[in-house]
Parts: C-alpha cells; structure tokens; sequence
C-alpha cells in the first residue's frame, strides 16, 4: 500500500486517495482548431512511463483537493509531491 | 517433433521418464530473420505458431525477455468466454474460442480445456438489462448465450448466497456454456512446441532493448544478446508496449495497470464453474488442483512492477465472502500481480504501426488469454499479408483517430 503525503493533511494511507492518471495534460485552447490526430493524442495518448511518472491524486477522503505526485512505476516509491499549478520538481524530469 | 501418446507416455514410463526429448530447442539468435516477434508469452507464440503454420513464413525468431509465458499469459486466471457485445469483439473472441475447441488435437498438447460453463452475475436492474442486452447481441452473432433465473442459478452453484437479504443480491446471471477455463502454462508451451518443429527459433532471456528505424521503415532489433536484423517486427509484449512504441518513435493510447489475483489451498470440488461479478470484481473458479483461483479488479494507479496493493485483494475477499459465505475459512495459499495495458475503450490493438513493417498487438487489459489463439491467428495474418484480417480491422490505431472505439467496458468484466 501506498503512503502518499497529501501537501494539505500530510501522510496517508493510498486508500484515502483517488487516482487521476497522468498530469500536465493541457485541455486546447481552441479545440475547433485541431485536426482528428491532435484530437485523439489530446483524449487518449499517454506517456506511460516506465520510471519516475508525473500523475494527479485527489484526497477524496480527507481535504478533497487535487494535487500532483511523482511516483517511481517500477519501485512505486514516492519521488516529490507538488501543489497544482506549481513546476514539477527535479525528480519529475527525469527521463524527459 | 516426437508426438505425445499413451504409446509415448507407457514407452517413456518404462525408462523412468529420464529419456523424454526436449519440447523446444534454445538455439543462439542468428544474425537475421524475416519476422521477429518479440514477446514470448501465448499471444507471441501462437503469432509465431501460425506464421509458420498458415503462411508458411518459418525464418521466425521469438524473443523473450525472461521465460516463456511468465508475464501475464502465467499470471491470469485462465477464464476463456466470447459473449462480447459489439458484432466486432464477438466475431474474433468467437474466433479463439473456435480454435480454442480444436487447440488440444492441433497442437498434439493437453491443454486442459474444461468448458464448464461462465456465469456473470447481476446484483441490480441495471446489471440485469445490460447483461439481457449481451446475451441477445450473443444470439443473434451466434454464440451460446442465456439469461439464468436466481433459482437456476442456485441449482448450478449452490454454494452461492442467491438470498433476497444478501448483502450483493443475485437477481440474475448470463450463462456461456461454452466458456471455461484451459492450463495457461500448456497453451505456451504447445504453442511453442509447434512452432519450434515448423522451425521458429524461440530465445530465452533476450530482452529487446531498442528497435532500429531507418526512413520510416523498421530494418531490425537491438537485443540483450546482440543486433537482430529482420525484415518485419511483430511486438506483442502486453504491460510493456508503451516501452516498445517509445523505442520506435510513436505513442499509444495504453495505460499498464496491475492486476491482481490468487488462489486458495486445494479443497475438494465444490465449485463447479466459473462465476464473474462485474459490479464487486471478483471472479472465481476451481482449479483440477482444487485451489479456487480468484481474480480482483485493476489497481488504480499505472505501474510496471508485477505487483498491487493489499486493499484491493481485501476488497475482493470481502465481496467473494459475501457471495459465498462458505469459504469465510479458507486460507490463501499465493497472491501475485501482472501488468495489463489497459486502452481507452478496453478493446486491443492489432495492426499495423505509423513504422512500415513493425506491426503491434496490445492493449489486451485484462482479458488476454481468452484470446490466445484468435489473436495470434489474426495478427500472424497481418503481418504476414501487411494488412489486417477483416476479423482484426477494426481494431486498429487509428480508431483513436478517427474516433470508431469498440467500447467492451461491459463484456471486459474487470472495471478499468
């Protein structure tokens, strides 16, 4: 089980969380604009990442506010834990 | 390829069992071949199986980065069912489950298929209209399809709990007949076994760690154990596809998941077929072993590490107890996790790739083996052909472009 570090309420149980896949996906600016292809990267490509991944979590059970992690796939170890809006840290680079 | 009979098996019981020749050679990678398929689990293996036995083409090498069938192909719970909703799910499903039938006598390996039937439960109106809905979309594609009351249920599986006060009421359920389960671990190795006498190359602990692309056309792969030139690159590798795609330059509409499951100490038969519950997540079945082999829904985060969390096996293990309240003193012998790519619409990708000659086959989620064959048999057309069989056409990378998903959240029974 994960320990995942809420920046609000601090350290809990994975349980108290919801998922919200990756992070830093931008909805477009003026969808009207795209073609199908950049559509369809927009909705469904993902990165995937093996290795140090950015994603979203919720607090669903606690403070209920969203916030980012970046979480090792392959360890699951916890790398940084950053507000919304905020830069991702160092560890959520790697790889890039 | 020396055949298994009662003949063989006496003859070789005579000698101790000492003599029996090895089901497959272990050759070293030759320098080139005409296809490569990477990945050795069931789907690679039977790629490789009907490329030498449909097409002809035996200048195949599989490569497998560890051993053969140890990623999700030995990792699932061996459920084999075609009762998908959309014409297209059911025609390939429908498909494997044909050559599934045939699989035992083909490939002259026991693969202990025991079509004893798949329930899928309702618990609420809803459920109970959906799963109406797919049993009548199963008719009229004709596959074996019927609606069970709670009281023909319970004189099916009478250890389940189909009481009004249960805590997951049972109002109804789907029965395919014709679902079952086979041995996971068999249906590699015949696959291998019969594609290794046709002439395929299966290598071991190979692991493919870069596939080199030159003007938009796939000229070979850098491996664990040196540079393999090949005219075509089929990737079936499950979990780690996204790796390969990034390897050749192009992104996928997957997320890897794990999945869990376990199974329980042998017990005797008590169990008679298979039950899923889509709404709790919890499907079982009794192995000829006499362990109940359970499988769990997806965890929710990606990972690549084989394993899961505990509360989503406690909450399986509530629900299955709720079903059937007569296993609260069962113990769990083994709990292990594999890593599904999960796609958008829970529908795989089988075809070919923006990189000319390497094609793709993905995106199983969490219901690859009953596909076994049927995929294998498709993608070893499309690969061989360079297009894609009509049964696989539909199941292309461009759906995610030109928007015509094949949504089977319904029929995929693990919520993802």
């Amino acid at each position: 089980m994960l320990l995942i570090e809420c920046p609000w309420c601090g350290p809990r149980d994975e349980q108290e969380f919801g998922y919200g896949g990756e992070a830093h996906i931008v909805r477009p600016a003026d969808p009207h604009a795209l073609d199908d292809a950049a559509w369809g990267e927009y909705l469904f490509m993902r990165t995937n990442r093996k290795g140090a991944h950015r994603e979203r979590w919720v607090h669903s059970e606690g403070c209920r506010r969203w916030f980012n992690v970046v979480r090792d796939t392959v360890s699951h170890e916890i790398l940084a834990v950053y507000r919304v809006g905020e830069a991702p840290p160092a560890a959520g680079r790697r790889g890039e | 390829m020396a055949r298994y009979s009662i003949f063989s098996l006496l003859r070789n019981a005579a000698r101790y069992h000492r003599d029996w020749p090895a089901a497959w050679r272990s050759p070293d990678p030759r320098a080139a071949y005409d296809v490569v398929v990477v990945g050795g689990g069931g789907h690679g293996l039977a790629t490789a199986y009907y490329l030498a036995k449909e097409h002809g083409i035996t200048n195949v090498a599989v490569l497998e980065k560890g051993w053969l069938g140890g990623g999700n192909t030995g990792r699932n719970t061996t459920i084999i069912r075609s009762n998908y909703l959309w014409d297209e799910s059911a025609h390939l499903y429908e498909h494997s489950l044909r050559l599934y039938e045939g699989l035992s006598q083909e490939l002259n390996y026991n693969i202990m298929l025991s079509q004893r039937g798949v329930m899928n439960l309702a618990h609420n109106l809803h459920d109970l209209r959906e799963l109406s809905r797919r049993v009548n979309a199963n008719r009229l594609n004709g596959i074996d399809s019927e609606i069970l009351t709670p009281e023909q249920i319970k004189a099916m599986v009478p250890i389940l709990d189909v009481s009004p006060g249960a805590r997951y009421p049972v109002l109804g359920a789907s029965l395919q007949r014709r679902g079952g389960v086979a041995r996971h671990d068999a249906v590699a190795w015949g696959f291998a076994r019969g594609a290794d006498a046709r002439g395929v190359d299966i290598i071991q602990n190979c692991e493919v760690t870069g596939i080199r692309v030159s003007d938009g056309r796939v000229e070979g792969v850098e491996t664990s154990r040196g540079y393999i030139r090949a005219g075509k690159v089929a990737v079936v590798v499950a979990g780690h596809a996204s790796v390969l795609a990034e390897m050749a330059g192009f992104r996928l509409p997957v997320e890897s998941h794990p999945l869990q499951a376990l199974v329980s100490e042998p017990v005797k038969p008590i169990h008679p077929n298979v039950v899923m519950s889509n709404a709790v997540h919890v499907y079982v079945s009794q192995s000829d072993k006499g362990e109940l082999v359970i499988g769990a829904g997806i965890d929710a985060y990606t990972s690549y590490a084989q394993r899961g969390s505990l509360p989503v096996v406690e909450h399986q293990m509530g629900a299955l107890l709720e079903l059937f309240p007569v296993f609260s003193r069962l113990r769990m012998l083994r709990q292990w996790g594999g890593i599904v790519d999960v796609c958008p619409d829970a529908s795989p990708i089988i075809g070919k790739t923006p990189v000319r000659n390497l094609y793709f086959n993905c995106g199983w989620g969490t219901g690859g083996f009953k596909a076994t064959p049927g995929s294998g048999w498709v993608f070893a057309h499309t690969v061989a052909r360079d297009e894609p069989h009509a049964l696989n056409a539909a199941f292309s990378l461009e759906r995610f472009t030109t928007g015509a998903l094949v949504d089977e959240h319904g029929a995929a029974a693990v919520a993802h």
